[in-house]
């Protein structure tokens, strides 16, 4: 300890990283954050893939309130219509007469509801692998990386659809599937920023003059892999939406009588010559949903790791 | 004719910022088994000078005036022209050894590729050749070390490597872009020699791009002081050496730091160099210089001929009694 | 080198037997598995169960027996059909996989490097935009949505290919569901190879060259190609696992009777042993492609000789 005061230390330590960040920032002194935020609006690609993939999302969640069709309604009057105004039938009827477009909607909701919690568990499960790993070093470091490795190294279709086998195709348990196959990115990742953090020399300096672990964790390493977090988990949504749609097509994910985009393509496919909009809609919006996380993530890989591409 | 002639050489790029200038008014001539020192601070535009010359520069780039080999314009020619005098009449070694051989291909490779392309020769008589240019350069066991790859030589070994492959064609300039900057102080010592001794044996003659005023005053005839991008004197190197007239090259000669000046603090130039985007409209060095006065800021110094001896030129508003005086005082900081 | 060929194929057997051991427990160890007495199996499936599992022993024992049978080539029964071995359908479908993945794999790679060499060469030109779109389309839109929309176009409203199923190897069945796998490929393989191309383009070593006075081609073909294919060298093990994935797609989309659609079906048959068993080989294949990849970047990259 520095200080007899430790008031005095903490000023000290605050004014030498913020003298650190100005110096780091640019000459109109903003913070990096500022500056990724900036970098990201700039992106005319990525803004408008943000903003349509939260109309998309309200639309699914919202949509099927609003319409008058029931995404389970089968009317033999109205069976495999194409696409058309009447009976607010915009994206046609499917051979059973079920709206199309309500039907999408509600999928979309199951999509993303599995993308959204598969992801969360995955990501939650790849930070704290890949943290410990980096923290910890040494042999247990290496074990955990070699699991990883292993993982990498075989299909996870096979061994989802094995699990999906013999476990049943639960929600839950769909979701458990598919998180276990996506979580490895987020690990390797998480691990190499913390092994390079962990010998940094700002994070020397705060230990040489005494700065607690925790403190040291919380404001200092934390927000450093805050960055490399947000960028992969973008990385890792659309990874997962694509996992469940997977298994749905090959009739091995979401059950009826719910429906997922994957069990809609299935379906349309099946009918394509006869109903081709059966199969466009659905694979429409799974591959509009798939491209705006690309932007997105292309966009925050930018904003906030700027490199020449 | 000279051998080479440079007339108003000039080099810029296309960046986001604009098109940065980044030589200006370079004119230089070579004469056989002469050498020409060109020094610099990083970022003066010696380096992109003779990259201009060799069809080397980077996509966005683009020389203007003229580098004449012989009479014939380098800037002016097609590349498959270019390519008959580039390695054969006229070769370059670079900085950095460790990444200027390709660590894919063996030594082997990479020498005999380039007798046969230039001088038709066949791969074994290549090779015979190859291995006595090794040696030439002293590559001990070069029969046997020709078949390895970059990465099993030293630093030092690789850059007589390269050396030895810019020499296979016997071409009549090498220009060297620091070839010692990066390597150990007594490795640089016998790369200068053994680049003297190879001038003497073959008669080249070699432009030399150094920041280290050791380097130039072991080997160089012609010296030409550059800094943003513009020559700030030029001339033979005892004159430059003795007799330095020019701001800079004085805070140059001043901060070689010197085993036999005792105690005295280091002296530095003081500031930073310049940012090639925003230039100030007159002499570049006028930022940093304690000299400078509002002219020098506002108006661009011409190079002329030094009053105290026509051979040097120089680009100065102000007197080379003031300069002298500089000197004198070995105070160029504030 | 051979050393080192060993040592690779030392760290693979950790792999293998972690896969087939965590499979096997799956199916063994949940409740509700095929192994409890609440399925009911027909008695002459049963019996051939018991003969190749040897169920009434302890599990540490059934277990080894596994592995042993394995290592004899033994995939197992099916939990379905009583006269029908793991290996039977296996020998019947293995063909029909090697033949669409196997082509597409050697085509995607041709047209994959000669593309992404012209992309990079042609830096921000016409070409180059149209590989970068082609990249970033087979590499966002999933193949289960790329396969049924070239069989709308091409079979449905151009009619010049079948819409699926197989005719013993007629060419005819084959081309749609290898435009399909090499589509996906080229996205990959033309992007990292153009990526990688310029940047050792970039590279100081090109330079030299260059200014030895080479001709562009032969500073091309001679100093940057070897460099540049290694990234892709690399992508193609993870490459060869995504392709298993597309291929079962693959199959599925296509009706071709290979062994993605034994998979599948055996999945949705719920037999297990047979799922199981295909899972095993299809590990031992991938991670076999994978240890061929090591070793050609191995043999690629002089620095890495041990």
């Amino acid at each position: 300890m520095l200080f007899k005061n430790k008031d005095k230390q903490d000023q000290l330590v605050a004014a030498l990283g913020r003298a650190v960040e100005s110096a780091a920032a640019d000459i109109h002194g903003r913070s990096p954050w500022a500056d990724a935020r900036g970098r990201f609006l700039r992106n005319k690609a990525a803004v408008f893939s943000l903003g349509l993939l939260a109309f998309i999302t309200v639309c699914c969640v919202v949509g099927p309130w609003l319409l008058p069709n029931a995404f389970d309604a089968a009317d033999w009057d109205a069976m495999s219509l194409p696409p058309m105004l009447k009976g607010w039938h915009f994206f046609g009827t499917d051979e059973s007469g079920r709206d199309l477009l309500v039907r999408s909607l509600v999928g979309g909701r199951v999509s993303l509801l599995v993308g959204f919690l598969a992801t969360l568990s995955a990501v939650t499960l790849g930070i704290v692998w890949g943290a410990t790993a980096g923290f910890i070093g040494g042999k247990v470091d290496a074990f955990m990386m070699r699991v990883v490795d292993m993982m990498y190294a075989v299909p996870y279709l096979l061994i989802a659809i094995l699990m999906v086998t013999i476990l049943g195709r639960a929600f839950y348990l769909v979701v458990i599937t598919i998180t276990v196959f996506s979580w490895m990115d987020m690990a390797r990742v998480v691990r190499g920023q913390t092994l390079s953090l962990r010998s940094k020399e700002f994070i020397e300096a705060a230990r040489a003059l005494g700065v607690p672990t925790r403190r040291i964790i919380f404001q200092h390493i934390v927000p450093n892999l805050l960055g490399i977090v947000v960028i992969y988990t973008t990385v890792t949504v659309p990874a997962v939406i694509l996992v469940e749609s997977v298994l749905s097509f090959l009739g091995l994910g979401i059950q009826e009588p719910m429906t997922s985009w994957g069990v809609l393509i299935h379906d349309g496919a099946s009918v394509m010559e006869v109903s081709s909009w059966m199969l466009l809609f659905p694979a429409g919006l799974l591959s509009l949903t798939l491209y705006c996380f690309n932007y997105i993530g292309d966009g925050l890989r930018d904003a906030l790791d700027p490199k020449e591409r | 004719m000279s051998l080479i002639e440079v007339n108003n050489l000039g080099v810029q790029f296309k960046t986001q910022d604009g098109l940065v200038y980044a030589v200006n008014g370079i004119n230089f001539a070579l004469e056989r088994g002469q050498t020409l020192g060109i020094v610099g601070e990083s970022g003066s535009g010696k380096s992109q000078s003779v990259l201009a010359m060799m069809g080397l520069l980077a996509g966005n780039g683009k020389a203007t005036g003229q580098a004449l080999y012989k009479g014939q314009d380098l800037l002016a020619m097609k590349p498959a022209e270019l390519n008959k005098i580039r390695g054969n009449r006229v070769a370059m070694i670079f900085q950095d050894p460790m990444t200027s051989l390709n660590p894919y291909l063996t030594v082997e490779r990479q020498m005999t590729e380039v007798l046969q392309f230039h001088k038709g020769f066949d791969r074994k008589s290549a090779r015979a050749r190859s291995v006595q240019l090794l040696d030439a350069v002293k590559i001990p066991e070069a029969a046997r070390r020709i078949t390895m790859y970059p990465h099993e030589f030293s630093g030092g070994m690789r850059q007589r490597v390269m050396i030895a492959m810019a020499l296979l064609c016997e071409p009549e300039v090498l220009i060297a872009d620091e070839p010692t900057t990066a390597l150990d102080v007594t490795v640089q010592a016998q790369i200068i020699a053994l680049l003297r001794d190879l001038q003497r044996d073959f008669g080249t003659a070699i432009i030399m791009i150094t920041h280290d005023l050791g380097v130039v005053a072991g080997l160089c005839d012609e010296v030409m002081v550059l800094y943003g991008g513009r020559v700030m004197e030029q001339g033979s190197a005892d004159s430059i050496f003795y007799g330095a007239s020019h701001p800079y090259t004085v805070g140059l000669l001043g901060a070689i730091p010197r085993l036999d000046a005792g105690d005295e603090a280091l002296v530095a130039i003081p500031g930073s160099p310049p940012n090639m985007a925003r230039l100030p409209e007159g002499c570049p060095f006028s930022e940093r210089c304690t000299l400078a006065s509002a002219q020098c800021r506002d108006v661009m110094p011409a190079l002329l001929p030094a009053a105290h001896n026509p051979a040097v030129l120089r680009a100065c508003h102000k007197s080379v009694e003031a300069v002298s005086e500089l000197a004198a005082k070995g105070a160029i900081h504030a | 080198m051979w050393s080192y060929t060993f040592r690779r194929i030392l760290a693979t057997i950790p792999t293998l037997l972690a896969v087939v051991t965590v499979c096997y427990l799956l199916l063994h160890g949940t409740p509700g598995g095929p192994f409890d007495d609440e399925r009911k199996v027909s008695a002459a499936v049963l019996a051939n169960l018991q003969a190749k599992y040897h169920l009434d022993l302890p599990l540490w024992q059934q277990y080894l027996y596994y592995l042993n049978s394995l290592l004899h080539g033994d995939l197992g029964a099916s939990f379905r059909y009583a006269d029908w071995s793991v290996n039977e359908l296996v020998a019947k479908a293995l063909p029909v996989s090697a033949a669409i993945g196997g082509g597409a794999i050697v085509i995607s790679l041709l047209v994959g490097v000669f593309l992404g060499t012209v992309a990079a060469l042609r830096q921000n030109s016409v070409v180059d935009y149209l590989v970068m779109l082609l990249g970033n389309a087979g590499h966002v839109f999933p193949s289960f949505v790329i396969g049924p929309v070239l069989i709308l176009v091409f079979a449905v409203w151009l009619k010049v290919a079948p819409a699926g199923g197989w005719d013993d190897f007629s060419p005819r069945f084959m081309v749609l569901p290898m435009l399909l796998l090499i589509f996906i490929n080229v996205a990959t393989i033309g992007r990292v190879m153009r990526g990688s191309l310029i940047e050792v383009l970039h590279s100081n070593f090109i330079r030299t060259a260059r200014a030895k006075g080479l001709p562009m081609r032969t500073v091309i073909l001679r100093h940057a190609f070897k460099p540049a294919l290694l990234p892709v060298v690399s992508v193609i093990g993870p490459l060869a696992i995504t392709s298993i994935t597309s291929a079962i797609v693959t199959e599925s989309v296509f009706s071709l009777p290979g062994i993605g659609k034994l998979i599948v079906n055996g999945a949705a048959n719920r037999d297990y042993t047979l799922v199981l068993g295909l899972v095993v080989l299809v590990t031992v294949i991938a991670v076999t492609l994978n240890l061929l990849v090591d070793l050609a970047y191995a043999l690629l990259d002089p620095k890495i000789r041990y």
